[in-house]
């Protein structure tokens, strides 16, 4: 180290470096930075799907369920022993796998991981953390209407 | 023989051989009871030469998207020459090779050959096998079948549960919200382009570091490989290694024709996950695992504790060349030849038991 008297504050070859470093950083970060945003695909507009056809009353018998398509994902319809009709969302909150009815538990059950949920959708045990999301039905003569939302 | 010569002298003149044939010409590996531990990460090598070679030849058939995949492989089985037992040596070698570099994994690790200077081959050797199983879990997909679908849907939803950059991880690894052809799409890139590049750049890495430093011989075994004869590498090492590899051929030659890999039945993401859906092998130990855990521990998720845990697990198992500050008077720590052990039962206990249908 020389004495401070002899060096300037900032000397030629920090400046140098620093401007050189500086130009570097922006390069890498201009290339990087749509590599970062090219990876992530754009959102796809989807018409909002809020009320489907999820499937004919006639082919429900009781005890027993139906995997439907609502929107991008699936959905399950139900009924349960007693005869009542309900629907939720069949991805499951553990970790997204699809569930499925078991007449033989007469409840929801997910395979992945041994999930179990009640005729109401709550996680009654297993690894699942939260319900299934609940839709509405509606039964217009022998078809089944499942709303969002509502 | 007299053109070889001559090509050589040719070669020899231009780029200065010497010094490398010097270095080959002694290049020695120890000899000492536990010697056979050094030729697991040659085996590797081999299962890796073999993946390269047979997916070469599935890329000639295979189409990565959601609509053609799970048809180009149900193509190349039943109509392709051979094409079944392509995708068997395939799918059956991508099995043993993670299955052998575990085996070269705690070898290495029982001897201790992780400690300084030897860190950035076990730092390397980690990477690969993370990248092993990055092609597994990658190439499990390719198919397209509803068990990799439903593996794949769990598998990428672990990451969404990183803290901070779980939901960028998510998309970025699913090509979306959902495991679509998107996905299928993009880890059909991952598993040709990005992996096999760079587990080439790491082994060139792992490799180099072992002809630097050679062969790590635990402190135990010293007095014995001083006095035994080391072998040569050329010829005798090599040719030994080539008995290995032809035992790792004919294992894997019997298992792919006698254990074709099953095809399954075309994904359909909307149909419920059927019983009895599950990782490969490797993974079950964790599966298994994560499906003990009750949905909440302590107020937190289950979930996210367990993968914590593995987390952290794997951070230790990664630092053990710091960690492990070995004994005075010599050798390595006794608290991770304990660990070593326990590392091991569990991982092979808990996988046999998911075999035997243990945790249902
Ligand atoms: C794709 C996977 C891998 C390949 C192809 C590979 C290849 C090799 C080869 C050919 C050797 C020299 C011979 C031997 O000791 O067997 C070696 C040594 C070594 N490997 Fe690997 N390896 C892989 C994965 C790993 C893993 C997962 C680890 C541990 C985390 C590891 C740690 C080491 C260490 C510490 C050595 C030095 C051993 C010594 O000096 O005695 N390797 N590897
Ligand atoms: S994904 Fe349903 S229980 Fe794990």
């Amino acid at each position: 180290m020389r004495a401070a008297n002899e060096t300037p504050a900032v000397s030629r070859r920090t400046a140098l470096n620093w401007l050189l470093g500086t130009s570097l950083g922006a390069t890498l970060v201009a290339a990087l930075y749509p590599v970062f945003r090219f990876v992530i695909p754009p959102r796809v507009a989807e018409a909002p799907v809020n009320r489907v056809l999820a499937g004919k009353l006639s082919q429900l018998p009781d005890n027993s369920g139906k995997i439907f398509r609502f929107g991008s994902k699936p959905a399950i319809l139900i009924r349960t022993p007693t005869g009542e009709v309900r629907a939720f969302s069949a991805v499951c909150t553990h970790l997204n796998c699809t569930v499925q009815y078991r007449p033989d538990f007469q409840h929801i059950w997910c395979a992945c991981h041994n999930g179990q949920y009640d005729l109401q959708g709550k996680n009654i045990s297993g690894p699942p953390p939260k319900p299934l999301e609940a839709y509405k039905v509606d039964i217009a003569g022998d078809d089944v209407y499942v709303t969002r939302g509502a | 023989m007299r053109a070889l010569d001559k090509l050589w002298h040719a070669l020899d003149e231009r780029l200065e051989l010497d010094p490398i044939v010097e270095f080959v010409a002694h290049k020695v590996v120890p000899r000492h009871r536990h010697s056979w531990a050094y030729y697991f990460g040659g085996l590797t090598m081999f299962f890796l030469f073999v993946q390269i070679a047979t997916g070469i030849l599935l890329l000639l058939y295979y189409r990565p998207t959601a609509e053609a995949a799970f048809e180009s492989v149900q193509f190349i089985v039943t109509r392709v020459p051979f094409g079944w037992l392509v995708r068997s040596v395939h799918s059956w070698s991508a099995n043993l090779m993670i299955l052998s570099a575990f085996a070269h994994m705690f070898s290495v690790y029982f001897m201790g050959s992780y400690a300084k200077p030897r860190e950035l081959t076990w730092w390397s050797g980690f990477a690969l096998l993370g990248l092993a199983m990055g092609f597994g879990f990658s190439g499990y997909l390719l198919p397209w079948n509803t068990l990799s679908y439903f593996a794949t849907q769990v598998g990428t939803d672990m990451v969404s549960k990183v803290p901070f950059a779980g939901a960028w991880l998510l998309k970025f690894l699913r090509g979306g919200s959902e495991v679509t052809g998107a996905t299928l799409t993009r880890f059909f890139g991952f598993h040709v382009a990005v992996l096999p590049m760079l587990t080439a750049v790491l082994l060139a890495g792992h490799l180099a570091f072992i002809q630097r430093q050679g062969m790590h011989v635990p402190s135990s075994l010293e007095e014995e490989a001083k006095r035994r004869k080391p072998i040569r590498f050329v010829p005798n090492f090599m040719l030994r290694e080539g008995v290995v590899w032809l035992l790792g051929l004919a294992a894997l030659a019997a298992l792919a024709a006698f254990f074709p890999w099953e095809l399954g039945t075309k994904a359909d993401p909307f149909a419920s996950a059927p019983a009895g859906i599950k990782p490969e092998w490797y993974f079950l130990f964790m599966f298994e695992t994560l499906k003990l855990l009750p949905a909440h521990l302590f107020g937190i998720e289950g979930e996210l504790l367990g993968l914590g845990a593995f987390a952290a697990g794997g951070l230790v198992w990664f630092l053990v060349p710091v960690l492990d500050r070995g004994r005075p008077g010599g050798g390595r720590g006794r608290a991770f030849f304990v660990l070593g052990w326990l590392v091991l039962a569990y991982i092979v206990g808990f996988t046999f038991a998911s075999f035997a249908g243990v945790f249902k």
